[in-house]
């Protein structure tokens, strides 16, 4: 583990000497190869809540959860490729928020900025604090604290200053490069990590059959089964709800519209290559569910453990009994994963009817304590710490790039040298990231603030797509119906949220805290039913103001509407290398695991 | 960008396999296998991070000396990231 962390730093250091003016520090220069980006691209991803959120859900769900993949993420990464690249790429604009300001004005650029630096300070702040208390859980460092003979309830903190300072250190000396190098090594270490767990697990279970034989409910296994309506699967959505509402709405505005993502492939050296990035990622992205929601299928299946005794002969003939005893929380869980305990008193929490509630975000956790020995299991922690770390770099370089050109830049201290944006970059890296510890530290003050903060993220989020979509392939569209159309489609998310509840849940941080008017099957449902709401309200309402209103003219709208700007010139490229050719291989294997997974 | 990422990339997986290998050399038929199934999770793992770390270290290694033969021509700011 210390290996890596030096390694982390040590390349922060080799590329500190390239740094030199703000593009380098910022855009990587604008140099990097496609294969390094793309795989950036669905690192800066993979963070915290998509490796212990994917487990758990598939512990929780079944292979359902795939879905976030195969009709959520991938057909978005191949439209974003195919389609939005050029406009991004081609315009020149250096961040999301610019390419706002380009195409329709000023106000919409602010709005976006605004609310996209704050989100990213939060969510590096989450998975700040996700991590802490995971470390403390799993008392990685329990050790070492024990042997230095310091109080052990100094390990949160420890944990939080640790990964600031890592974060704060390569990103400081070699900005976004030095970002997107550590998001591929923390790529290659979570492969390393996990793929030993999960071929262990599988021989543990016995296989593929033996894993079908020991699901509770069979079609675990099963992506498709029960689809048709909301009440026949594990899921509680309709087809409709998940096309729609994830397939379209939340991956679509996610990884078309989120700068945390598109940075890294607006790091590429040319047009081609931008629009490589998200192909080239879609490809390890498709196989991502057998590393991240198999090993939660795994936890699940495997046995529960329980107090056992053996009673063997030793050397010299005396009949010894060992009894392994386990703990409580494990006995009451299913499988690998443990039944939840309350953080204050320690008990078991019980649903209504008397039954343990497991905790699902331990599924991934447990299974590498369980599986791991000595050795093997510090690569696989490490594989799990570096998951939360590149999920926060991230998120500090799009929000030091974001602050210091749509919000410092344009609005604090116009005209000065580069130089002075350089160093303006360097001290936003740090103040994004006391800020991040902030948040984490007001996670521990208050149980529900993550909850309740990434509730104000979907509700802002939400909208988004519509705004780019109407702005890319529409010239009608304009500022002000793209200004009001944002801000609607974030109130119609807020009502419908307000207004509906999932089935089993209090009104309250769950919705229907105006009024409870239509209940849902799963949360879930009500998740993508907000999506839907909040971006048709989006598209009607900036269509309609549009309308009322004049648009840009065309000579303004040269390389970022799609009607106006001429189609890339690829005739010197042979037709296999084309980005078109490799998106539709990669439907083609999308669909086909679909198929084998129905 | 000068610097190639395989290359620290690689030393670090090479490193990680090295310790591994030794460190499940060390205890073959160990007790601290039997969470693992009996499988000597180090040992076989490590063994496969040295083969992918040398691989891409070598790889990097030789992108790099290509390079370094073939110095790319310089081409006029503005054209050379248009890309077309």
């Amino acid at each position: 583990m210390l290996l890596y962390f030096v390694f982390v730093l040590g390349i922060g250091f080799a590329l500190k000497r390239y740094m030199k003016t703000s593009k380098d520090f910022f855009q990587a220069g604008r140099a990097l190869p496609a294969w390094i980006c793309g795989l950036a691209f669905i690192s800066a991803n993979l963070g915290a809540q998509e490796v212990i959120g994917m487990g758990a859900s598939g512990a929780k769900y079944g292979i359902a959860t795939s879905h976030f993949y195969w009709i959520g993420a991938i057909p978005a990464m191949i439209f974003v490729g195919i389609f939005m690249m050029p406009f991004y790429y081609g315009s020149k604009a250096r961040s999301v928020p610019e390419f706002l300001r380009l195409r329709f004005d000023e106000k919409t650029r602010a709005l976006n900025a605004c609310s996209f630096a704050v989100m990213t300070v939060f969510s590096s702040g989450i998975s700040m604090y996700a991590m802490a208390r995971l470390i403390q859980t799993l008392h990685v460092f329990d050790y070492l604290f024990i042997s230095a003979g310091l109080p052990l309830g100094y390990i949160f903190h420890f944990s939080i200053l640790l990964s600031a300072i890592i974060v704060l250190g390569y990103i400081f000396l070699g900005g976004l490069t030095s970002a997107i190098y550590n998001e591929v090594l923390q790529f290659f270490l979570i492969i390393a990590g996990f793929l030993p767990l999960v071929l262990i697990g599988l021989k543990n279970v016995g296989g593929w059959s033996g894993l079908k034989a020991h699901m509770p409910n069979p079609s675990y296994l099963h992506s498709w089964q029960g689809m048709e309506h909301a009440n026949t699967n594990p899921l509680g959505v309709e087809v409709f709800g998940l096309a729609m509402g994830l397939g379209f709405v939340l991956s679509f505005g996610y990884w078309c519209t989120d700068f945390l993502v598109i940075q890294t492939a607006m790091a590429t050296d040319t047009q081609e290559n931008a629009r490589r990035v998200p192909l080239i990622a879609a490809i390890p992205k498709m196989f991502f569910p057998f590393l991240v929601i198999l090993p939660g299928l795994l936890a699940i299946g495997a046995v529960t453990p329980h107090n056992t005794t053996t009673v063997h002969t030793d050397a010299s003939g005396a009949i010894v009994r060992e009894t392994t005893v386990v703990s409580e929380i494990e006995a009451k869980g299913q499988g690998l994963v443990p039944a939840k305990a309350d953080p204050i008193s320690g008990k078991i929490v019980l649903d209504a009817s008397g039954k343990p509630l497991l905790d699902y975000d331990l599924a991934i956790p447990s299974m590498l304590l369980h599986y791991f020995p000595t050795g093997i299991l510090g690569l696989g922690l490490t594989a799990l710490l570096a998951s939360f770390m590149s999920g926060m770099a991230g998120n500090v370089t799009a929000f030091n790039t974001v602050w210091t050109y749509d919000l410092y830049q344009s609005y604090i201290h116009k005209g000065a040298s580069d130089r002075h944006y350089l160093a303006m970059g360097r001290w936003a890296t740090v103040g994004g990231i006391l800020l991040s510890m902030a948040t984490a530290y007001a996670a521990t003050g208050f149980n529900n603030i993550m909850d309740t903060l990434q509730l104000v993220f979907s509700f802002v989020n939400a909208p988004l797509f519509a705004t780019f979509l109407l702005g890319m392939f529409w010239k009608r569209a304009t500022g002000n119906g793209a200004f009001i159309g944002l801000i609607s489609g974030t109130v119609a998310a807020v009502l419908h949220h307000g207004m509906t509840l999932p089935i089993e849940a209090h009104p309250g941080l769950h919705g229907g805290w105006i009024t409870v008017v239509h209940h849902y099957p799963s949360d879930m449902a009500q998740n993508f039913w907000t999506a839907i709401w909040a971006f048709s309200t989006n598209f009607l309402v900036t269509i309609v103001v549009s309308l009322f209103g004049k648009p840009k003219p065309e000579s303004e709208l040269v390389g970022l509407v799609h009607s106006l700007t001429p189609k890339p010139e690829l005739g010197h490229l042979p037709w296999w290398r084309r980005p078109e050719t490799l998106a539709i291989v990669l439907l083609v294997m999308v669909v086909t695991l679909n198929v084998i997974f129905r | 960008m000068n610097l190639d990422l395989r290359i620290p990339m690689g030393m670090m997986f090479t490193l990680v396999g090295l310790i591994l290998t030794v460190y499940g050399l060390a205890t073959r038929g160990s007790d601290i296998y039997l969470k693992s199934m009996g499988i000597n999770a180090n040992l076989d793992w490590g063994i496969v991070l040295l083969i992918f770390g040398s691989m891409m270290f070598l790889l990097g290694r030789a992108g790099q000396k290509r390079a370094a033969s073939a110095p790319p021509k310089p081409v006029a700011e503005g054209e050379i990231r248009r890309g077309h």
